[in-house]
C-alpha cells in the first residue's frame, strides 16, 4: 500500500525518532562524561595509555556482566547473584587449581558448569515457584555467598587464595581470560616512541601498556553476541515477548520458561566469565569477590535504556552503559575527588536514567499508558 | 456429514477449587462454522484455551482428525493449524505489530544459523493488514500505539493467516467499528467457504445468526443446548444466548 499515504499519519521527525531509540540516552551520556574528564581529569593522565587502559577495564568488566543482566531484565526477570557468583567461580576456579592441584584449565571448565547450573538452578525455582525472580535470587545472594566462604575456609582456611599468576601463565585455557593481544603492535609502537616505554627496572624497554586485555575483546564480543541475538534471532522475539508480556507469549507458543532459564544460565555464564578474567588476570582469588556487582550490572542496564519492568531495551545501551559507569569511577578517581562523591554521582546518574526512560516508553507507546 | 477435524469429548476443567468446565462436549467440522455462546461466566473462553493448547483439561479427551491428541502447549495446537484470536488478545503492547504477528513462528532466512526474516515479515503484516482495511503507519510500530479496534484487527489477521485448518475467534469484535466488524464477518464466512472449521464466540445474535452453521449454548460450565440453523430462528436463539434455561433442550 506504497501509493496511499494515511493523512493522519503526523511526521515524525527525525530527532523524536532517535529519540525512542533505547541507545540514545547512554550515547548522549558516554560522550558528556567524556567530555567531562577530559576538561578535569586529563592533566592527571586519564587519557594516557595507561589511563585509558585503567578505564577500559573497569568498562568492560562492567560490561561483560551488563550484557547478562540486560537479556535477562528484557525478559522480565532479576538476577540479584551475579555478584556472588562471580565470587564462586573465581573461588571454585582458585581452589580447584591451587589446593587440589587440578590443571586450570579442567578447573575453568569445572566452575563454567558449576555456575551455569547454578543459574538453571535459579532460574528453575523461580519458573516452577512462580515467585518474583527479585526474591529467589535474593536468597541464592546469600547462599552463593556463605557457600564460597565456608567452601574456601573449609578446604585451606583462608578466604583469600593467590598464587594463581604462575598457574594461569603456564596454562593453555587461561590465557584467553587473562593474557593480552595485540603486544607486538604495542612493543612496535613504544620501540617507535609513539608510547610510553618503562625507563628502567627489569621491564626497561617495554611499553608501559602492553596490549589489549582479552577482557577488553570478552566484553565486546558478548556486547556483539548479545546484539545480534536479540535484534536478529527469533530466540530475541521470544525475549522481548517473554518480559513485555508473558502470558500473552505463551499463547504465541512462545516457550517462556525456556527461554528465562536459558537466560538465567547465561547471566551465570557471564558472571563466570567476569571472575575467570579477573582470577587469572590479577592472579588471586577472594570469597567477598564480586559484592554489588549484580546492582552495577543492573545500573549499566538501565543507564542503557532498558525498562526495569521488561520487554524493552538494548545490549549495545547496556555496553554504553558500562563505559559511562566505569569512566565516572575512575574519572572521579583520577581527579582525586572523594570516593564517596562516586555514588553521589551514580544515584544522581541512575535517577536521571530511570526518569528519561519512563519518558521515552511513553513516547513509544503513546501518552495513553 | 464430513468427519469433525477437532472434537472435544466430556471436557472438564477446575482451578484450584473453582470448576469452570463440567463436562462440555464440542465438535466442529472443517467448512463449518460453529458458535459458542453463552452468559458471561459460561466457560467458553476456558473452553476453546483447551482447544488451543493454553489450558490443559483436568480430564476429557480431544481427537484432532479423528486422532486422540493432547497439547501440551498451544505451540502443540498451532503447530496442527489451530489458530486463536483470544478474548485479552495477547499482543504485546511494546513490541512491534510486525514482531507480533509472527510471535512464535518467526520467519527465517539464512544458513546455518537461522535469522529472523525481518523483511519478509513486514510485508507480509503490512498485506494481511491491509486486507483487513488498517493501514499502518509501520510494520514497525509497537502494538501499544494502536487503537483498541487495530489491535484485535492484528490479532485476527495474525489467526486467519496461520490458522490453517480451524480458527478460533473469542469475541473477535467487541471493539470493532461497522464496517470492520463486516469484514471479519466476511472473512469468517470466506474461511469457511475454504474449508476452514471456524469456531466462533460472540454476545451479539445477529452476528453468530448470519454466520454461524450450528450453536451451542454454555451455561455454568455445562451445555445447555446445541442445534443446526434450520432448527432455530434468531429469536429462540436470542433466548438461549440470555441464559435459556426454561426452554426446552434442543438437542437431537
Ligand atoms: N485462570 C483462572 N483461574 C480461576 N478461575 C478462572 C480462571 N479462568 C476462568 N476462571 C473462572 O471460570 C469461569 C468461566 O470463565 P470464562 O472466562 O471461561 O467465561 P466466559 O464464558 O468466557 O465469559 P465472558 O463472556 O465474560 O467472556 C469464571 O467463573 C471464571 O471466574
Ligand atoms: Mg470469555
Amino acid at each position: 500500500m506504497q501509493n496511499k499515504i494515511d493523512e493522519r499519519i503526523r511526521n515524525i521527525g527525525f530527532f523524536q525518532k532517535t529519540l525512542v531509540r533505547p541507545e540514545f540516552g547512554s550515547i548522549c551520556g558516554v560522550i558528556l562524561v567524556i567530555i567531562f574528564f577530559l576538561l578535569i581529569a586529563s592533566d592527571n593522565g586519564m587519557f594516557n595509555p595507561d589511563g585509558i587502559r585503567n578505564w577500559t577495564v573497569v568498562s568492560a568488566q562492567f560490561a561483560i556482566i551488563a550484557v547478562g543482566a540486560c537479556l535477562l531484565m528484557i525478559a522480565g526477570e532479576f538476577d540479584l547473584s551475579v555478584g556472588s557468583m562471580i565470587g564462586f567461580s573465581g573461588m571454585v576456579l582458585a581452589i580447584g587449581s591451587i589446593h587440589f592441584g587440578l590443571p586450570v584449565w579442567q578447573s575453568i571448565i569445572l566452575a563454567y558448569i558449576l555456575s551455569i547450573a547454578l543459574g538453571g538452578v535459579n532460574g528453575f525455582i523461580v519458573i516452577k515457584t512462580k515467585l518474583p525472580s527479585f526474591i529467589v535470587t535474593l536468597a541464592f545472594l546469600y547462599i552463593l555467598r556463605g557457600l564460597t566462604i565456608f567452601m574456601s575456609v573449609t578446604t585451606t582456611s583462608k578466604t583469600i587464595l593467590s598464587g594463581m599468576k604462575p598457574l594461569a601463565d603456564a596454562d593453555w585455557l587461561a590465557p584467553i581470560f587473562g593474557g593480552e593481544v595485540l603486544t607486538g603492535l604495542f612493543q612496535w609502537m613504544g620501540d617507535k616512541g609513539w608510547i610510553e616505554v618503562f625507563k628502567r627496572g627489569v621491564f626497561e624497554g617495554q611499553p608501559v601498556v602492553s596490549g589489549v586485555p582479552n577482557l577488553i575483546l570478552w566484553a565486546i564480543g558478548l556486547v556483539i553476541f548479545g546484539h545480534w541475538l536479540l535484534t536478529r534471532t527469533r530466540f530475541g522475539n521470544w525475549i522481548y515477548a517473554a518480559g513485555g508480556d508473558a502470558s500473552a507469549a505463551k499463547y504465541a507458543g512462545v516457550p517462556v520458561n525456556r527461554v528465562k532459564i536459558l537466560l538465567f544460565m547465561f547471566t551465570a555464564f557471564c558472571a563466570c566469565t567476569f571472575a575467570m578474567c579477573q582470577v587469572t588476570e590479577f592472579g588471586s582469588a577472594g570469597a567477598d569477590r564480586g559484592l554489588l556487582k549484580e546492582f552495577e550490572a543492573i545500573i549499566c542496564v538501565v543507564i542503557g535504556g532498558a525498562l526495569l519492568t521488561g520487554g524493552y531495551g538494548s545490549v549495545i545501551g547496556a555496553g554504553l552503559g558500562a563505559i559511562m559507569f566505569g569512566v565516572v569511577q575512575q574519572g572521579l578517581f583520577f581527579s582525586g575527588a572523594e570516593a564517596s562523591l562516586f555514588r553521589v554521582f551514580l544515584g544522581g546518574l541512575l535517577l536521571v536514567a530511570v526518569i528519561t526512560n519512563t519518558y521515552i516508553r511513553r513516547l513509544i507507546v503513546g501518552t495513553g499508558d | 456429514m464430513s468427519e469433525p477435524i477437532i472434537k472435544l469429548d466430556n471436557i472438564k476443567k477446575n482451578f484450584g477449587s473453582v470448576i469452570a468446565l463440567e463436562g462440555v462436549s464440542f465438535d466442529v467440522n472443517p467448512g463449518e462454522c460453529h458458535c459458542l455462546l453463552g452468559d458471561n461466566g459460561a466457560g467458553k473462553s476456558t473452553f476453546i484455551k483447551t482447544m488451543s493448547g493454553v489450558h490443559p483439561p483436568s480430564s476429557g479427551e480431544i481427537y484432532f482428525q479423528g486422532e486422540k491428541v493432547t497439547f501440551n502447549s498451544p505451540h502443540d495446537a498451532i503447530s496442527k493449524g489451530i489458530a486463536t484470536v483470544y478474548q485479552d488478545l495477547g499482543m504485546i503492547p511494546l513490541m512491534s505489530v510486525s514482531r507480533n504477528f509472527f510471535l512464535g513462528n518467526e520467519p527465517t532466512k539464512g544458513w546455518p544459523v537461522k535469522l529472523f526474516d525481518h523483511e519478509t515479515a513486514n510485508k507480509i503484516t503490512e498485506d494481511e493488514m491491509s486486507k483487513f482495511q488498517i493501514l499502518l503507519r509501520s510494520p514497525e510500530q509497537a502494538v501499544g500505539t494502536l487503537s483498541g479496534g487495530e489491535r484485535q484487527t492484528v490479532a485476527i489477521a495474525r489467526a486467519v493467516y496461520f490458522g490453517a485448518k480451524v480458527l478460533i475467534l473469542d469475541e473477535p469484535t467487541s471493539a470493532l467499528g461497522v464496517k470492520q466488524t463486516a469484514n471479519v464477518l466476511d472473512t469468517i464466512d470466506k474461511m469457511r467457504t475454504k474449508g476452514i472449521a471456524v469456531v466462533f464466540i460472540t454476545h451479539n445474535v445477529r452476528h453468530a445468526y448470519s454466520v454461524g452453521d450450528r450453536f451451542t449454548v454454555l451455561d455454568r460450565g455445562k451445555t445447555i443446548a446445541t442445534a443446526n440453523k434450520n432448527e432455530v430462528s434468531p429469536d429462540k436463539l436470542q433466548n438461549l444466548m440470555a441464559g435459556g434455561k426454561e426452554l426446552p433442550s434442543l438437542e437431537d
